[in-house]
């Protein structure tokens, strides 16, 4: 038989906050974390707006090594941060016994951020007007005057794995896999997956990302899947909204601690959740849209439930990808519509991205964690600036209140450009 | 004996009924994974006194296609010929000028037109594809023709048929590619970047906000972000199980096919294309390579001799692009789609993370501990001793500090018999294709087993001591278990053992 795997440590870094219960309580308040971008100067970009982490975080006030992490980029920094957090939380630093080689990592962590300022002086100084290119020797002359080593190496999208093992010592199975902004939902299952086949005792999962930078920010844009209501910042993400007009960027990371059944109970830690379904599909439609039926959330929602042995009727709450765009939000009722059929419109779904904004990579592990809370405190949080129904969008959203009810099992979802679908099932220990 | 007895190869079909029978009696999930870890034996005559987690493998995955894309040529016939010819692909770089940088040589994949690897119905995709997407929609397309799989892809004229018939269903197929840190094309920012400058020819990000970024094409950040080569391959071949993008850096490729032997394994899917792919050929992507301190600057002038693994002059690495996808299938649907040769069977795998507080993270660890743990593991796996290892595909750097390191951790795993086994390193020939080059690797190792050939091996005329490394013509010689490995800028290794197919 597999075994159980549970969930006994969280800690997460967000534009509201990098401990667990202010931003949980915020989250619970329907408050916004969005406001203007200072990250760089974005005043005259077609959205000048995001969920940004506060710029007194600092990944020093939660590392116990400090020296190891010297020069790291915004990634790494919020996932040392979220990590610490869910080491303590879970009793880790308190247990000397953890065999390194059993303790495993599995992130879905994002590219890091160019050097932006110095690769926009060192292509215009390599550019060559009369040849209309690059010319490679002038801008290698200049590349290698103005960038540093460091901060190149680490952008590596590997960069936060390599972190977290020597922070906490993890020399077991070591991933990191970037599915766009299904990433950390899918390291998740990949882990529980290691877990269950006994090749770990212990995994630090979860996905840490910013995108806040002005390529990123223009890569979106240029996609217009960004939101543009420059006006009013902290309502512009109002997920399924018939007036949703795009995703607002966010930023941070969310880690769990995940262990065997076994291993918890034998170090007595106390159990937060269970993770008892996976469900990973790809679209294979369309490298631009969603399967416009939502045939890939579908396949990765029934499988996570196939997994976890439930039904629709079992579930009690569900973290919606929900990013806000107008594709996305209608797409995925479509799929939660017509896989619950009946038990659509009464099982509720909400989006915190109204209030965080998009984490990108680092988003389902955020969403991950907001279930272990909702089982905790059976209660889930609202989506905030819900206002004119869309036709397309009729589930029960939890609109702009959180609401008490009992919550025994939850069903959460990401799904990533590039049609990349992963659903969990999280649910109360017992 | 126990190893005997659950060896696929000694295990009579009535026994493969009676596994089933106790996987159905104890109601396991259709088996994850199980394996023999410990040396005790259990009658499968009394399943009852088989701990429940000790049960062995019932899938079992074989490497049936190999696409394999680098400087030595395109698909596995050119690239094994080449090795045959026993001169390195590594050569001045043509892409770019590279006068103005240390380092000098690469491992070029030769001009290709990626549409000649597409159905007519999707060339337009290939306008949203970067360098690093190119080569894995190229491997790809080499590994499902080599495979002989009937796809979206590979039959463009029957899929337009409605009785249109893949050799599997989309749902069973998945998909594992590993990735690089994807360079954005430097002209065609660039080309945007000069309509954002104040007069002082700085950039202006005002205007860039404002206006300069019009000139990128609206769709331009989707031909950089990672999980575009699995994206596009997905679609191409009409694959809709479970996919994955693993980005560790030179890991990243075998850590793909373990998570495709995993998938399968774990009856999630029936077949993956599986492997990585990566273009350090930009002049960014290259400096990165030059940053890390482990590519040769010494001998640029004489590229072809320049990456030397193992040898004791060794003097660092050549940067490359490239890549390989390969097929994976179980070994029963494989057979009952008419598959007869496989190139190999994989028999172990295994993940690891070095770490090495004294040394951080930008060096390599002198003891080559976590390679020593990958490799254990996977022996492990595969219910094999050390000793019945007959080669090994080394990660093969050509950097001192890096070779070194591998010496010691394979020491700690193989004691002197290391001084025997071969150790075949495919960079001396291609270079460092970071997230491609592990993939390359498994394809050559399999060919090998297929072939029962040790490749000829060049650029090491003094091998490091206790080695078995030397330049040596390719040599016939009884395979049945080899091993091979890769070792991230970073510290994540993966660790695969293929089997002879019989």
């Amino acid at each position: 038989m597999t075994k159980r795997v549970v969930i006994t440590g969280i800690g997460w870094v967000t534009p509201m906050g990098a401990d667990i219960e202010s931003v949980w309580a915020g989250l619970l308040a329907g408050k916004s974390a969005i406001g203007p971008t200072t990250h760089f100067d974005a005043s005259t970009f077609p959205t000048k707006f995001c969920g940004q982490v506060a710029d007194s975080y600092t990944h020093n006030d939660h590392v116990t090594h400090k020296h190891l992490h010297e020069g790291v980029g915004a990634n790494t920094s919020f996932a040392l941060g979220a990590a610490s957090q869910a080491w303590k939380s879970a009793g880790l630093d308190q247990f000397a016994e953890l065999d390194p080689t059993r303790l495993g990592i599995y992130l879905g962590s994002g590219e890091g951020s160019l050097d932006f300022e110095n690769y926009a002086a060192s292509a215009l100084a390599g550019w060559d007007e009369d040849a209309r290119g690059i010319d490679a020797v002038k801008w290698a002359a200049k590349a290698q005057q103005c960038m540093s080593a460091i901060c190149e190496i680490e952008q590596e999208p590997n960069m936060p794995l390599t972190h977290l093992a020597l922070e906490f010592n993890a020399q077991g199975p070591a991933y990191n896999c970037l599915t766009a902004c299904a990433a950390s939902t899918q390291a998740i299952g990949e882990a529980t997956e290691i877990l269950r086949r006994g090749q770990a005792d212990v995994m630090i999962s979860g996905g840490a990302h910013t995108m806040i930078h002005p390529l990123g920010v223009t890569g979106f844009n240029r996609l217009t899947a960004l939101s543009t209501r420059n006006d009013s910042p902290s309502t512009a993400s109002r997920p399924f909204s018939a007036d949703r007009d795009g995703f607002v960027m966010g930023e941070g990371s969310g880690m769990l601690i995940l262990e065997t059944l076994e291993h918890a109970q034998k170090r007595g830690a106390t159990i937060l959740a269970e993770i008892t379904g996976y469900g990973s599909s790809a679209d294979a439609f369309r490298v631009t849209d969603m399967h416009p039926e939502g045939m890939g959330a579908y396949a990765a929602m029934k499988q996570a439930l196939d997994q976890a042995n439930v039904t629709t009727a079992d579930i009690d709450y569900i973290s919606a990808h929900g990013t806000s765009t107008k594709e996305n939000d209608s797409t995925e009722s479509m799929a939660i519509g017509s896989l619950f059929a009946e038990h659509a419109k009464t099982t509720p779904v909400s989006s915190i991205k109204s209030m965080l904004g998009h984490l990108i990579a680092a988003a389902g592990s955020v969403e991950a964690i907001v279930c272990v809370l909702a089982l905790r405190d059976q209660t889930v949080p609202p989506t905030i600036n819900y206002g004119k129904p869309d036709p397309e969008c009729t589930l029960d959203y939890i609109p702009n209140e959180s609401r008490k009810l009992p919550v025994d099992i939850c069903l959460s979802n990401s799904f990533g450009f590039g049609g990349q679908n992963d659903t969990l099932v999280i649910r109360k220990f017992q | 004996m126990t190893r005997q007895f659950y060896h696929r190869d000694a295990e009579a079909s009535e026994l493969r009924e009676l596994k089933t029978k106790i996987i159905n009696a104890f109601a396991l999930q259709p088996l994850s994974p199980l394996c023999l870890c410990g040396k005790k034996m259990y009658s499968i005559r009394n399943p009852k006194s088989i701990p429940l987690n000790y049960l062995p493998m019932s899938r079992h995955v074989v490497i049936t296609g190999l696409g394999p894309v680098s400087a030595l040529g395109i698909g596995i016939d050119a690239t094994w010929q080449a090795l045959l010819d026993g001169k390195s692909s590594v050569n001045r770089v043509a892409r770019f000028d590279p006068a103005g940088f240390p380092s000098q040589i690469a491992g070029e994949v030769a001009d290709f037109k990626v549409t000649k690897f597409v159905p007519k119905a999707d060339r337009k995709a290939t306008k949203v594809m970067a360098r690093d997407i190119e080569l894995a929609v190229v491997g790809a397309d080499q590994a499902a023709r080599d495979a002989g799989l009937i796809t979206r892809s590979t039959d463009p004229e029957g899929y337009k048929s409605a009785d249109f018939k893949p050799t599997y269903a989309s749902r069973r197929m998945g998909c594992h590619i590993g990735a690089g840190l994807i360079a954005a094309d430097l002209e065609e920012l660039t080309q945007a970047f000069v309509k954002a400058v104040k007069e002082d020819g700085s950039f202006d990000i005002h205007k860039w906000g404002a206006e300069g970024m019009q000139n990128l094409t609206p769709l331009w950040l989707l031909k950089y972000l990672p999980n575009m080569l699995a994206c596009h391959v997905t679609i191409l071949h009409g694959t809709q199980g479970p996919s994955n993008t693993i980005t560790c850096s030179e890991a990243s490729s075998e850590l793909s096919i373990g998570e495709s032997l995993r998938v399968i394994q774990r009856n999630a899917a029936d077949a993956c294309l599986s492997g990585g792919a990566d273009s350090k050929l930009n002049p960014l992507g290259f400096l990165r390579q030059i940053m890390t301190g482990r590519t040769n600057t010494s001998d640029n002038d004489s590229p072809a001799t320049a990456v030397r693994p193992f040898a004791s002059d060794a003097a660092g690495s050549a940067a490359a692009e490239g890549g390989a996808i390969v097929i994976l299938e179980e070994l029963e649907t494989f057979k009952a789609r008419g598959g007869e040769k496989a190139y190999a069977e994989i028999v172990g795998f295994s993940a690891s993370q070095t770490v090495n507080r004294q040394v951080g993270h930008t060096k390599a660890d002198p003891t080559g501990s976590g390679i020593t743990n990958a490799v254990r593991a996977a022996l492990a796996e595969a219910q094999i001793s050390a000793d019945e290892i007959d080669m090994i595909l080394p990660f093969g750097l050509g950097a001192a500090d890096s070779d070194q390191s591998e010496v010691a951790g394979l020491k700690a795993v193989f004691g002197d018999r290391l001084a025997e086994i071969p150790l075949v390193s495919p960079k001396a020939f291609a270079g460092n294709a970071g997230a491609g080059s592990g993939a390359i690797d498994v394809c050559i190792a399999a060919k090998a087993l297929s072939e029962q050939l040790i490749p000829p091996r060049i650029n090491c005329d003094k091998p490091l001591q206790g080695i078995n490394a030397a330049t040596s013509p390719a040599t016939p010689a009884k395979l049945n278990y080899v091993l091979t490995y890769s070792t991230s800028f970073g510290g994540q290794n993966a660790a695969l053992i293929l089997k002879k197919f019989d």
